[in-house]
């Protein structure tokens, strides 16, 4: 047995120091009063701000590897079970902007809620660790301890209005549900374990391609497949195992609601892809029409649903169950052929600018929390735009962004998801999608309608503190200057996806 | 004489399958958790037979996580339940229903 090296834990540091400064932030609140909560938060940003610069060390170990003239390979480290390649290391920056983005938020709704503790900030710091293994395990034993991380944490965020009636709730549906889901997905993973004799991703390929030459009997591999993805379907929330998002979402504290709809949805996808390309690739033949009947389900659930919604952070979390059928559509046309490296990364972009605009969005709702008024109600952005002009309009670019509309990032998304999937000859897919796209405008544009063309029911000023500021510019101008100039992030997601030095491949990318 | 794997599993599934329909069938809250963690010793059957099978240890490693999974789910599901009980005196899942479907 081969005992660990430096390089081991160099490439475990991010998620080292994460869980140092979420068991500090912990310490440090037993000494704050409740007037000095704040530090709490600066802390937590700390955190991540620390195990940024360790994933950014990793991003230069790829950027000598290339230096050297040899092709990119990932780094493993613990006996193979955590591989950090460069599709790691771009759904890390992901987690961590996004957690960023949430304290920046999260300050002064949670003083006004009175429920200001430093537990909240060290959650997210513990749910972002098990994101970063969802993103980089090799193994089932470490995705999964990943997953749970990441969910136990996200069950009490939820949860963290302990006096809300409508807090506590959400809690228990999706504690219930999501446990349930765990325990499909747990039953998934020992029957693919059952298969390879072995944990590790690849091998389980290796075992998944001898299972499933012909003339073999497929009972245990098709159950396996099932189960693995029932559990995932319902971690990313499409249809038919969605029913625990809308009710989590709207109970939630709007600013988790935020972190759950993006950093936890990308980690959930991360996990996705990581389990359906690396573990399950020889399954493919089988699971295409899955995806084919949940992606359609998913966008015409979700879309139908939001049509219909009073309540801001309902409606939004029926829009991001739509949001994930368009996802998925990319994963049908990265799946169609292998290798098609465009369907993935039109992933990729499509959650990259998600997570700007939707955090937007709900930092937006969250800045309507005042006392006594809960300000999640579609009336209770009636007239914001006399109110608080900056934020209207804000509100819009995000708006337009999610649907779809050019020069702003959301159209990106689509985009090259819509493009992929004409590449690989599904026509009548991508058509729905667009018709699905066009449904969203419509109540995108309500909630627009609401905050320019009525007036509006109270006259409770809207005060915006600075952190919720710093939040906003760093979401609407992620917005604006993704759409505007996209290359730079283009190129990110390029090498995220080791393609970019390959000279046909990057032609292919134009 | 050894039992063979194919008992196991089947056992594994039945149990498994009990787990999901008593979630689905029982309207206590304490009822519904325990019919996951039925779920959740399916699942470590099924991984300590394939464990015995394989001649490999990593089966049962597995276990020892799930059931770490399974004792920190029941922490925050139990202080979760009595949050629910606090406000609303009802252990329910019915009447647990301020957020409609």
């Amino acid at each position: 047995m081969p005992g660990f090296h430096r390089g081991d834990y160099l490439l475990a540091l991010p998620m080292m120091l994460l869980t140092l400064f979420a068991l500090g932030v912990l310490l440090i609140d037993l000494l704050l009063d409740r007037s000095s909560k704040v530090i709490n938060a600066w802390a937590a940003f700390a955190g991540l701000a620390f195990s940024a610069a360790a994933v950014h060390n990793i991003q230069r170990a790829f950027a000598d590897q290339a230096a050297r003239g040899e092709p990119s390979s990932p780094f493993f480290a613990f006996s193979g079970t955590l591989m950090v390649d460069r599709f790691a290391v771009f759904f890390f920056y992901l987690f961590l902007a996004a957690a960023a983005i949430t304290i920046l938020m999260s300050v002064r709704y949670l003083e006004v809620e009175d429920e200001h503790h430093g537990e909240y900030y060290a959650l997210i710091l513990f749910s972002v660790v098990g994101m970063m293994c969802m993103a980089a395990g090799n193994d089932l034993i470490l995705l999964f301890i990943g997953l749970e991380l990441m969910a136990v944490s996200t069950y009490i965020l939820v949860g963290f209005l302990r006096r809300d009636r409508r807090s506590n709730e959400a809690a228990l549906k999706y504690l219930l549900l999501g446990a349930f889901s765990s325990g499909i997905f747990a039953y998934g993973l020992s029957l693919l374990y059952g298969l390879a004799g072995s944990t590790n991703l690849q091998q389980i390929s290796m075992a998944l391609g001898n299972a499933m030459a012909p003339g073999k009997a497929r009972v245990v591999p098709a159950v396996a497949l099932v189960t693995t993805a029932a559990g995932l379907f319902f971690k990313i929330a499409a249809v038919p195992f969605h029913q625990w998002a809308p009710d989590a979402y709207e109970g939630a504290p709007t600013s988790i609601t935020g972190f759950m709809s993006v950093a936890g949805k990308a980690s959930a996808w991360a996990l996705l892809l990581r389990i359906f390309l690396f573990a399950l690739g020889p399954m493919r033949p089988l699971y295409v029409p899955i995806l084919v009947f949940v992606a359609i389900a998913t966008m015409t659930g979700g879309n139908l649903a939001a049509l219909t919604q009073s309540n801001v952070k309902r409606l939004f979390a029926y829009s991001s169950i739509a949001h994930v059928g368009y996802i998925m559509l990319g994963l049908i046309a990265g799946t169609a052929f292998l290798p098609n490296p465009d369907g993935i990364r039109g992933i990729l972009v499509y959650l990259l600018v998600y997570t700007f605009m939707n955090l937007g969005v709900f930092g937006v709702i969250a800045s309507l929390r005042r006392r006594d008024i809960i300000g999640d109600e579609l009336d209770d952005l009636n007239g914001l735009f006399f109110k608080a002009p900056t934020e209207a309009v804000l509100m819009l670019t995000f708006l337009l962004s999610l649907a779809g509309i050019p020069p702003l990032a959301g159209f990106y998304g689509k985009y090259f998801i819509f493009l992929a999937l004409i590449e690989s000859g599904h026509y009548a897919l991508a058509t729905l999608a667009v018709i699905y796209v066009a449904v969203s405008a419509y109540y995108y544009l309500r909630v627009a309608n609401a905050m320019f063309m009525r007036t509006a029911g109270d006259r409770v000023p809207v005060t915006i503190s600075p952190g919720m500021w710093a939040g906003l510019a760093i979401t609407g101008a992620a917005t604006v200057v993704i759409g505007i100039y996209p290359e730079p992030f283009l190129r990110m997601v390029n090498w995220s996806m080791h393609v970019a030095q390959n000279p046909t491949v990057a032609q292919l990318l134009r | 004489m050894t039992v063979p794997l194919s008992y196991y599993l089947v056992l594994s599934a039945i149990l498994f399958s009990l787990g999901v329909l008593a979630f689905v069938v029982k309207r206590n809250i304490i009822t519904v958790f325990m019919s996951i963690e039925l779920m959740l010793n399916a699942v470590n059957l099924s991984f300590v037979s394939f464990a015995a099978h394989w001649h490999r240890l990593s089966g049962q490693i597995f276990v020892f996580f799930v059931m770490v999974v399974a004792a920190a789910e029941a922490a925050v599901g139990l202080a979760i339940i009595i949050a629910v009980f606090r406000t609303r005196e009802t252990l329910n899942i019915d009447r647990v229903n301020l957020l409609k479907l």
